[in-house]
């Protein structure tokens, strides 16, 4: 499917529209209480983009310190230049542990790596431990949104899929007794699992832990019981000690959810040690390239990996209001997987992408990194022109109003005769259909020129 | 003594579509103290070759538009979006060229879009009457790329008679988006559709901003919905020139 059916599919679906608005409309409201009730936001963004800066700017040193400190805790490292190579990692390991099933916690890195259909394929079962995406697991779908993975299914469509789903479903509409019967349904499954594997929203470099953040206490659930730990994280992850993961985490939820932090925020150092009560045996992390060093290398795309995923530019995008998260047809949607998503699965099929944005900056002013997205996003549409993705006729029709715009004396000529067409067309001084215009006009009418342009009426001495 | 020249960039939209935005705009600068001369060279400032990603057509047109404005001691444009484009992005665009660096980054320091300009030059409307309420949109460009937000409703405080109205969702975009409006029409129309509803709940007479774009895209998508909203340009409003036809009135 292109991306316009898919716009089309989500613009035509008007409960989509209610489950988005319901969401990240709530999350808007509050990441701004929490913002403006934040001392000094704009320096501690400053300071949070400059440390993600620096730790891209020395990734190799930073990764080096992380495996040393992590294998001395008693983790194994596990490198992973591709997705490909990454699933296979887990999948490995989880043949080793003899893993019939999984828990999984969730993580969008796994959806990049297509960590569920490797599984599946593998034959090993699959408990998605997060709500949401258990959800999504229920009803056989993909994330819409990096935080909100169930997004763009209302309660009342979540209540009905769990009817049909749960052994033992919930008999009252509330949601509590929803959240009831999904822990009836997933409990027993989840801590019966051979493996758990997490993703990690921070890797801190000098203790070699890694740091989950849910509001579920599933990450905990998920990783903790079983008798192996995975982690699949992205190498941008890197921070260099735990103060800067405290200063990113302050950030991270309230740009999130608008809370000060999440229920559980909980740093893993190492399996289980001898005098530990509970955890892992063995623990692995797997770090993934995937693309990000290149992007590390890349003057068009750097600031991308300061990203820390907590989805602001996505909850406040107008386009991502009006179609979700499953038009962007990527891993990542939004603002952010409008960036993430050409870099990932290519430019070509995704060249829309960068495109589908007004420009209006609003997703860089609530980036608690400071991605400058527009800026980036305008990247892609040059790479675009510049590699002949842009259609014959754009780059036609712009080559012609370029050789005008390069001339003002055929400029005045052709746009006073511009002018003139468009007089002729306007009734009232509205034009309600305009050839070539249409994409215009099939949706709201156009202000008719008022008649002569300005420069023609200064030049013949008008002033006021 | 003589009084400072400032330079008026009328911008392509405003050049064919309204004029009378930048007459007003001759009108408010004199007021303000002003001699005001309209460089006879300019056309566009490229912005629709730079957000299209044919940056080598976006820095031909800037490097016309540079030589055509740097004679000028300032330049004043009545639009936050292409005032961006000078102010902010011509520098960008000449990061590899320290010749035209200096040259754009020079333009760009005396660049002023017109209502901060105005504000900052101390300057109010004096004896505009416009019994109205008025709801106003903050564009986005002006409002994120150059901080304009207060400076116009303090101007329209001094108008005898008119009254600001709070609009919900002011600073959200009306997805107009310059070509982005004609290459996603659909996702486009659901944006204005939201916007045009705010604005009719706002109950105001008169929606203003100081971009055209936005404003044709905002006014087309009202009079299609059968709304009485009059949509102006700030800077006619502040003119006195409210008692003449808005966007998409017959003169």
């Amino acid at each position: 499917m292109s991306f316009g059916q898919r716009v089309d599919l989500a613009l035509a679906d008007p409960i989509l529209k209610i489950a988005v608005e319901r969401t990240a409309g709530t999350a808007e409201a509050k990441r701004k209480i929490a913002v403006d009730a934040f001392p000094a936001f704009e320096d501690a963004r400053t300071r949070a983009a400059a440390i993600k800066d620096h730790v891209i700017a020395n990734l190799g040193h930073y990764l080096e310190i992380f495996e040393t400190n992590a294998v001395a805790a008693g983790a194994k490292v596990h490198w992973a230049r591709t997705a490909q190579e990454a699933s296979t990692i887990v999948i490995d390991l989880c043949r080793a542990a003899g893993a019939k099933s999984v828990a999984r916690s969730k993580s969008m890195l796994g959806e990049e790596i297509g960590l569920p259909h490797a599984l599946a394929e593998a034959g090993i079962t699959r408990v998605e431990t997060d709500l949401a995406e258990h959800i999504i697991q229920l009803a056989d779908e993909r994330p819409s949104h990096i935080v909100w993975p169930a997004m763009h299914k209302t309660r009342e469509q979540v209540s009905a899929l769990f009817k049909a789903k749960h052994r033992d479903p919930h008999v009252e509409e509330t949601i509590t007794a929803m959240a009831e019967s999904a822990r009836r349904h997933l409990r027993t499954e989840m801590l019966s699992a051979d493996v758990g594997i997490s993703g990690a929203n921070f890797l801190i470099a000098d203790s070699g832990s890694i740091c989950t953040v849910t509001n579920e206490g599933n990450a905990e659930l998920s990783v903790v019981p079983p008798r192996v730990h995975i982690v699949t994280a992205g190498i941008e992850k890197l921070v260099p000690s735990m103060p800067h993961a405290i200063h990113l985490l302050r950030l991270l939820a309230r740009s999130a959810t608008g809370a000060a932090l999440t229920q559980y925020t909980s740093f893993y150092t190492g399996p289980k040690r001898a005098d530990d009560r509970d955890g892992p045996e063995e623990m692995h992390i797997v770090l993934i390239d995937n693309g990000r060093s290149a992007m590390a290398a890349d003057a068009a795309l750097k600031e991308m990996l300061r990203c820390i995923r907590c989805g602001a530019c996505m909850n406040h995008c107008v386009v991502f209001r009006q179609v979700g998260g499953h038009a962007y047809g990527g891993t990542y949607p939004g603002p952010m997987g409008a960036v993430l998503t050409p870099a990932l699965d290519g430019l070509s099929a995704n060249r829309d992408l960068a495109h589908a944005c007004t420009m209006n900056g609003r997703c860089q002013e609530v980036c608690p990194v400071n991605i400058p997205l527009p800026t980036l996003l305008r990247g892609w549409r040059e790479r675009s022109w510049r590699e002949g993705l842009e259609p014959q006729t754009m780059r036609q029709g712009l080559g012609l109003w370029r050789r005008l715009v390069l001339r003002p004396w055929a400029y005045r000529i052709a746009s006073a005769n511009a002018v003139r067409a468009m007089r002729v067309l306007a009734r009232g001084g509205w034009i309600k259909r305009m050839p070539l215009a249409g994409a215009w006009t099939d949706h709201r009418d156009m202000p008719a020129p008022t008649g002569g342009t300005f420069m023609a009426q200064y030049a013949k001495g008008r002033r006021r | 003594m003589t009084r400072p020249t400032v330079a008026l960039f009328v911008t392509c939209l405003v050049d064919a579509m309204r004029p009378s935005i930048g007459f007003a705009s001759l009108s408010v600068l004199e007021d303000a103290g002003y001699d005001v001369v309209v460089p006879p060279g300019q056309t566009c400032c490229g912005q629709p070759a730079f957000n299209s990603g044919d940056r080598a057509g976006a820095e031909a047109i800037a490097k016309a538009t540079i030589a055509c404005l740097e004679p000028y001691d300032a330049i004043v444009v009545p639009s936050g979006s292409c005032g961006g484009t000078i102010k902010v992005h011509y520098p960008e665009m000449f990061e590899h060229d320290a010749a035209w660096l200096a040259r754009a980054q020079a333009v760009a320091d005396k660049t002023h879009e017109i209502l901060s300009f105005l504000h900052a030059a101390g300057w109010t409307p004096d004896g505009v009457t416009l019994p109205a309420t008025v709801a106003y949109h903050d564009s986005c460009s002006g409002l994120r790329e150059l901080g304009i937000k207060r400076q116009p409703r303090a101007m329209l405080g001094a108008v005898a008679g008119l009254e600001q109205v709070p609009l919900a969702g002011a600073e959200t975009c009306c997805g107009f988006g310059g070509t982005f409006c004609v290459k996603y029409p659909a996702i486009s129309n659901a944006v204005v559709e939201e916007k045009a509803k705010a604005i009719e709940d706002s109950g105001a007479d008169l929606l203003l901003s100081g971009d055209l774009g936005c404003l044709m895209n905002m006014a087309g998508k009202l009079h299609r919905r059968g709304a009485r909203t009059r949509v102006f340009h700030t800077v006619e409003v502040l003119a006195g020139m409210a008692d003449g036809p808005a966007i998409g009135e017959d003169a």
